[in-house]
């Protein structure tokens, strides 16, 4: 075989081009290797994770676990990615919520409320999210000082330094009031199937919600009087300088909070929107033909065959919010990123650092992809 | 039996009332649109509140009570908005720290910007040869009018700023990531595993990780990797890692469009005798990426917000410029909204539009499809 035909023999071909690109990016990896190795000896930096055992002095004021400056730097890491968790968590809360509202709304036939839902998806989901969180900072830092906190009903006070909410404090015989609001959920869940088993058989149509909102309310609540209230609510008040009690929120985590779910609901509208439409015209025209209200239609027939069209996209939603919130170091929200930058500056150990956020993100973006899937397999049409 | 249909007719058509006066013109729209049942009328109540609530306030602070004039934020004495700033501070708003006696160069490379859109975007028009050469140099061209050179005055990268830097930055983005998108895309759906799993292990690691990593990786580590003594422009490494970050996004945006190509069409290449590379830049790339070009767009939109993370490291563009204005001594506190909705709607124009524009394409697409 001459080279012609080596080159001309599909087989071949495919493999020299994957040896080529094999060894192109080995030489391109032992290239930069090379040059990072001399260069860090020229720093005369070590390279490693051992850096992570030192001791990170400096303070973490929003934090999940014990932590003190005198705690290691992985400590202060781990700190930081549980604050990221946290605010994905509370974002992607509210934007799920925000963003099913405002989709539906949105195709209302209301005029006035459709026109108004689309200005605030057009505005928000076309100007940066980097721009809206320091825009929301900026308002909160804006607000009056502790002395002059703006106050909700003299329990929630507003200032610039964040917003004051009432804590709980539960004491021993709180447990029983768990206790009582677990067994409620257990019972209303054989309730239900109860009820479900009866409608098929008979027709028969239990008011389960109304059920469901007075044992939940009730039962704890008279457990809570009965057993001389044992949760008692801290309330903050005003004190001469400063307020005293409750727990403070950071304005860098509600200014967070806002922009991110704001923003990213502004998106999931646009699926809900788009996952409802895709439902056909046929399926609300029968369900009106046997009679369902319009808020049974859109619950039991409308959403549960758009879920299918929507999960997908949300799924990719959800983690966008995710990576967004890493802008949080922007205003300084001490989440992984943030924190991580200050390691880094410290530590010098700039490689090992950045690896740790990708690794920390491929991690998430792993995990809720795998969680997504799994509920998709769940909810999907079976088909014979 | 025959039924006079037309004579029925006729007769019914007589007895025909027209519709009651409340459910046809304005009234019947508004009962029908805004007061159709209880909740539809709450909603409209409470929308009506809202907009009570919001726009009033909003032009009295926007314009009836704004301050238009004066040279520093104490002249400001109104309580509504603070505009005295635009006067001296919409050019670096615009241009960054560009030297003045140079605007002309940004402006021009932005109005050539428009004929090389044209000329990828429309087939049909005159000297289409020349025009496809020149949309292919205008990188070049712009390159050279904004840096310098050819017998125009040098400009340092760390001189640009402004929305100007956006536009660059995200401009370039694009314009780069589309080629290395599309090898990523094909690479993803090659035959030969090697380069298969390498362009998604390349995608799904970029796409997984947020933008402000890699900008750090821009300017941290990149100098790590380079040989001892030589060293990049801080712009053009960040150009290069938004770049690598905007072609794992575009190479997805192609991989569908690669997809909704019947196979009839790969086999019917193959069926003329084209081998791979011709079939795909002759047959398969010329459709895909037409009916890509609404998920470009988006692409580009989602990128072009993304170029104001450049702050965070320390670049001013147009957010940066705000910022800088809120924090000056001279203005402090009294334009912080102002500068925020000047910088919200230059990006709300340009953002809004496009998406609009992908919009219509994609309906238009739609249609020739079905």
């Amino acid at each position: 075989m001459n080279t012609k035909s080596l080159w001309t023999n599909e087989r071949t071909r495919g493999l020299i081009f994957q040896v080529l690109l094999v060894v192109g990016i080995a030489v391109f990896i032992a290239f930069i290797i090379s040059n990072t190795i001399t260069n860090l000896e020229k720093a005369g930096l070590a390279s490693g994770y051992s850096f992570l055992g030192d001791t990170a002095s400096f303070d973490i004021n929003q934090r999940l676990i014990e932590y003190s400056s005198t705690s290691t730097y992985g400590r202060a890491i781990i700190v930081g990615g549980l604050n990221t968790i946290v605010i994905a968590i509370l974002g992607i809360l509210a934007a799920t919520v925000i963003g099913f509202i405002a989709g539906i709304l949105r195709l209302s036939k209301n005029y006035l409320i459709s026109r108004l839902v689309t200005i605030y998806v057009e505005f928000v989901r076309n100007v940066p999210v980097l721009l809206q969180i320091i825009f929301w900072w900026v308002i909160l830092l804006s607000l009056p000082k502790v002395r002059n906190s703006l106050s909700i009903g003299d329990s929630i006070f507003l200032n610039n330094r964040g917003i004051r909410l009432p804590s709980a404090n539960f004491s021993e015989g709180s447990v029983l009031v768990f206790l009582v609001f677990f067994g409620v959920l257990i019972t209303l869940y054989f309730i239900k199937r109860w009820s479900h088993k009866r409608q098929e058989k008979t027709g028969k149509i239990f008011p389960f919600g109304f059920t469901a909102l007075g044992l939940i309310i009730f039962l704890p609540a008279l457990t809570f009087l009965l057993t001389d209230q044992p949760i008692d609510f801290n309330v903050p008040t005003r004190g001469r300088f400063n307020l005293k009690g409750g727990f403070n929120v950071t304005p860098e985590l509600v200014a967070l909070w806002l922009a991110l779910s704001t923003y990213t609901a502004a998106f999931i509208s646009e699926i809900v929107r788009s996952g409802i439409l895709s439902v056909s015209s046929g399926q609300r025209e029968a369900a009106s033909a046997l009679g369902l209200k319009p808020s049974l239609t859109m619950r039991k027939i409308i959403l549960p065959q758009a879920l299918r069209v929507i999960i997908p996209p949300l799924t990719s939603q959800y983690l966008n919010l995710t990576k967004n919130s890493s802008l949080a170091v922007a205003i300084g929200y001490q989440d992984i990123v943030s924190i991580g930058d200050t390691v880094l500056n410290q530590s010098g150990q700039a490689l090992e650092v950045i690896s740790i956020f990708m690794i920390f993100y491929l991690t998430l973006s792993l995990i809720t992809s795998a969680f997504m899937n799994w509920y998709n397999k769940r909810i999907e049409l079976v088909e014979r | 039996m025959t039924i006079d249909n037309n004579s029925n007719n006729d007769k019914a058509n007589q007895n025909i009332k027209p519709p009651p006066a409340n459910t046809v013109g304005i009234i019947g729209w508004i009962r029908k649109n805004l007061l159709g049942g209880w909740v539809n009328t709450l909603l409209t109540l409470i929308s009506i509140y809202i907009l009570w609530l919001v726009l009033p306030p909003l032009f009295d602070w926007a314009l009836l009570n704004a301050d238009f004039s004066g040279s520093s934020g104490k002249e400001c004495t109104t309580n509504g908005a603070c505009w005295a700033w635009l006067d001296q501070r919409i050019n670096q708003f615009f241009y960054g720290f560009y030297p003045p006696d140079s605007y002309w160069r940004v402006n021009l490379s932005l109005i050539l910007l428009l004929p090389a859109l044209a000329y990828i975007l429309f087939e049909n028009l005159p000297y289409s040869t020349y025009g496809r050469w020149f949309a292919l140099s205008y990188p070049i061209i712009s390159a050279v009018l904004l840096l310098g050179g050819v017998g125009l005055e040098g400009v340092t990268t760390d001189k640009f700023g402004g929305f100007m830097l956006n536009l660059v930055a995200g401009l370039a983005g694009i314009i780069l990531s589309l080629p290395i998108g599309v090898v990523l895309a094909l690479g993803r759906r090659s035959k030969l595993p090697l380069i298969r799993v390498f362009s998604i292990a390349f995608i799904e690691i970029i796409r997984g990780v947020p933008l402000i990593t890699l900008l750090f990786v821009a300017v941290i580590i990149v100098q790590l990797f380079l040989p001892p003594g030589v060293s990049l422009d801080q712009l053009i490494r960040v150009m290069i890692m938004i770049t690598i970050f905007a072609s794992a996004y575009m190479a997805e945006v192609i991989r569908g469009g690669l997809q909704a190509i019947p196979n009839g069409q790969y086999e019917a290449a193959q069926a003329v005798g084209l081998g791979y590379w011709r079939s795909m830049r002759l047959v398969i790339l010329p459709q895909a990426l037409k009916i890509s070009i609404p998920g470009i767009v988006n692409t580009f939109i989602g990128l072009f917000k993304d170029t104001t993370l450049v702050i965070i490291i320390g670049l001013f563009d147009i957010l940066g410029q705000a910022r800088l204005l809120q924090t000056n001594p001279d203005w402090m506190g009294k334009v912080d909204h102002e500068t925020f909705l000047l910088a919200a709607l230059f990006f709300f124009i340009i953002c809004f539009s496009m998406s609009r524009y992908s919009i219509n394409l994609e309906k238009r697409l739609d249609t020739t499809n079905k």
